[in-house]
């Protein structure tokens, strides 16, 4: 195991001008052809906030503190891993023309894809603490484990995005059924309503949606000031290896058949 | 020492209709029990062997398997069957123009197949110019790839992978594009990285050309191993089949 990860640091290392110029090339592609660029994507989450806010306000957030940081704490972990999963999904059937014809790790186009969106998240975020700190919340150290969830999210997008690509190279219509996952995923995640009026059986179902750990354990450290206990943890690390897991035996296994299918 | 050996290698290739259905389609006809898979061998028992510096041409008629030995040689696919020895770093050149990215100027496309040739960035920003000189598209670099015609894609292509000395140097159908003068420049070009030692295998339906640079040939039929060995007296006999046919 510890080899194998020597392995994987020193193939990464040998590959490092690749990894930067598949990067510059997925970026580029990313901004290029939009007049705002880079601007558009932060501006569209905000306007799915701002939409969201409006009309669910009424609903859920008349009598809740920081309902829009609520929000904004929800749609910005869900945004994350929708764009990264579908970058990643397209990651290897976009690049067949290369995998096809040179002998490289093909994960390196996942992973690069991911950096993209991994850019795009951490400006969100920073739109994130300002909306907070306009909003009143108070800042606390225990801030910096926000660390925690994010990290082990990255590490759970890449592996989703494992698993999306490869079943994205031998069924072409995963796409569209990924399309009605990610929406049923949305409205599991609680990230516009609050689970605390469902009774207490139902709302642990809600961990079984990694998602939902994940937002839950932000907004705890957000909104409720508190980091969440060692059951979260665990759950937030055993979402991210169980993804990569899967993901990664799926690509050691499929490496050289991937390309009966491209 | 021997650069490159095949020992009866067999390739095959799993074709069905998975490609063209879905994940429900295939749900559903595995549930149903009509679910099939074939495997077809595009490469079949193919022994052979060359020495460093050598060139090998391979012929054949489309379909004949040339590609798939190319990739496995390359370390893309996998031989099914039989086993495989390639000593060397390889510069391979499968389809030019393909793996490029359009919306990316020249500039950044010689860079990013550079890297993908597994070059460092140190050596590619040494080597960039001469790159650019033969390729003849100095006045091209800051254009983007896509308004490049094919010639001078390929034309790109072939630089980038040839000036850098490879030990092994693949190419497949590449000398067939190109006006006649680069095509003589590149010939010329790679007759010095041979004479420089390396190891090169070169499809090609020019007989012409296979006559001239090569020093052994292999004949491939419909994935069969018609023929391997000098180059003069398979090039005959491949030119009276092709008469025959």
């Amino acid at each position: 195991m510890l080899d194998a990860v020597k392995n994987q640091i020193t193939q990464l290392k040998k590959h490092k001008f690749l990894f930067e110029e598949l990067v510059k090339r997925d970026f580029k592609k990313k901004y290029k052809r939009t007049a705002l660029g880079m601007v558009w994507s932060l501006i569209s989450p905000l306007m799915q906030l701002l939409i969201m806010s409006i009309v669910f306000t009424h609903f859920f957030g008349r009598d809740k503190p920081h309902y829009t940081i609520y929000l904004f704490a929800g749609n910005l972990t869900y945004a994350f891993f929708k764009d990264s999963t579908y970058g990643g999904m397209s990651s290897l059937m976009s690049n067949a023309g290369i995998i096809t014809k040179i002998n490289l790790p093909k994960y390196m186009f996942l992973l690069s894809k991911n950096v993209a969106s991994l850019i795009n998240f951490g400006l969100t975020l920073i739109i994130f603490f300002i909306f907070a700190a306009v909003d009143g919340v108070v800042f606390h150290f225990r801030f910096l484990m926000l660390i925690y969830p994010i990290i082990t999210l990255i590490v759970f997008n890449i592996g989703c995005g494992f698993i999306l690509s490869a079943l994205f190279v031998i069924f072409k219509d995963i796409q569209y059924l990924y399309d009605i996952f990610t929406l049923m995923l949305m409205y599991l995640s609680a990230i516009f309503y609050y689970t605390d009026t469902y009774p207490e059986n139902v709302r642990k179902l809600f961990y079984l949606n990694p998602l939902y750990v994940y937002i839950t354990y932000i907004r705890h450290i957000v909104l409720d000031g508190y980091i969440p206990g060692i059951k979260t943890h665990a759950l937030c690390l055993l979402y991210a290896l169980l993804a990569v897991g899967v993901g990664a035996w799926i690509y050691k296994k499929y490496n050289y058949k991937f390309l009966y299918y491209m | 020492m021997k650069k490159i050996e095949l020992n009866d290698v067999s390739v095959s290739y799993i074709v069905g209709d998975f490609s063209t259905v879905g994940l429900k389609d295939v749900i559903i006809q595995k549930l149903k029990g009509t679910y099939t898979e074939k495997e077809f061998k595009a490469v079949n028992h193919v022994t052979f062997s060359i020495d460093e510096g050598e060139l090998l041409g391979i012929i054949g008629t489309n379909g004949a398997g040339k590609s798939t030995l190319l990739k496995v040689i390359s370390g893309i696919m996998r031989p099914t069957e039989g086993t495989m020895a390639v000593r060397g770093t390889i510069a391979s050149l499968l389809e030019l123009g393909t793996g490029f990215d359009g919306d990316l100027t020249v500039k950044e496309n010689t860079f990013l197949r550079g890297a993908m040739l597994g070059y460092t960035r140190e050596f590619m920003n040494d080597t960039y110019e001469s790159i650019i000189q033969f390729a003849e598209l100095k006045e091209f670099e800051d254009r983007r790839f896509s308004h490049l015609s094919s010639g001078m894609k390929s034309r790109l292509a072939f630089s980038i992978a040839c000036l850098v000395k490879p030990e092994i140097l693949i190419l497949d159908e590449v000398l067939s594009v190109g006006d006649g003068a680069f095509r003589k420049k590149s010939e010329d070009k790679m007759l010095e990285i041979i004479k420089g030692g390396a190891t090169t295998l070169l499809v090609s339906h020019s007989l012409d050309q296979i006559r001239r640079m090569a020093t052994k040939v292999l004949w491939l039929d419909k994935g069969n191993q018609v023929a391997f060995g000098e180059t003069k007296e398979i090039c005959d006999k491949y030119e009276e089949f092709l008469k025959r046919r």
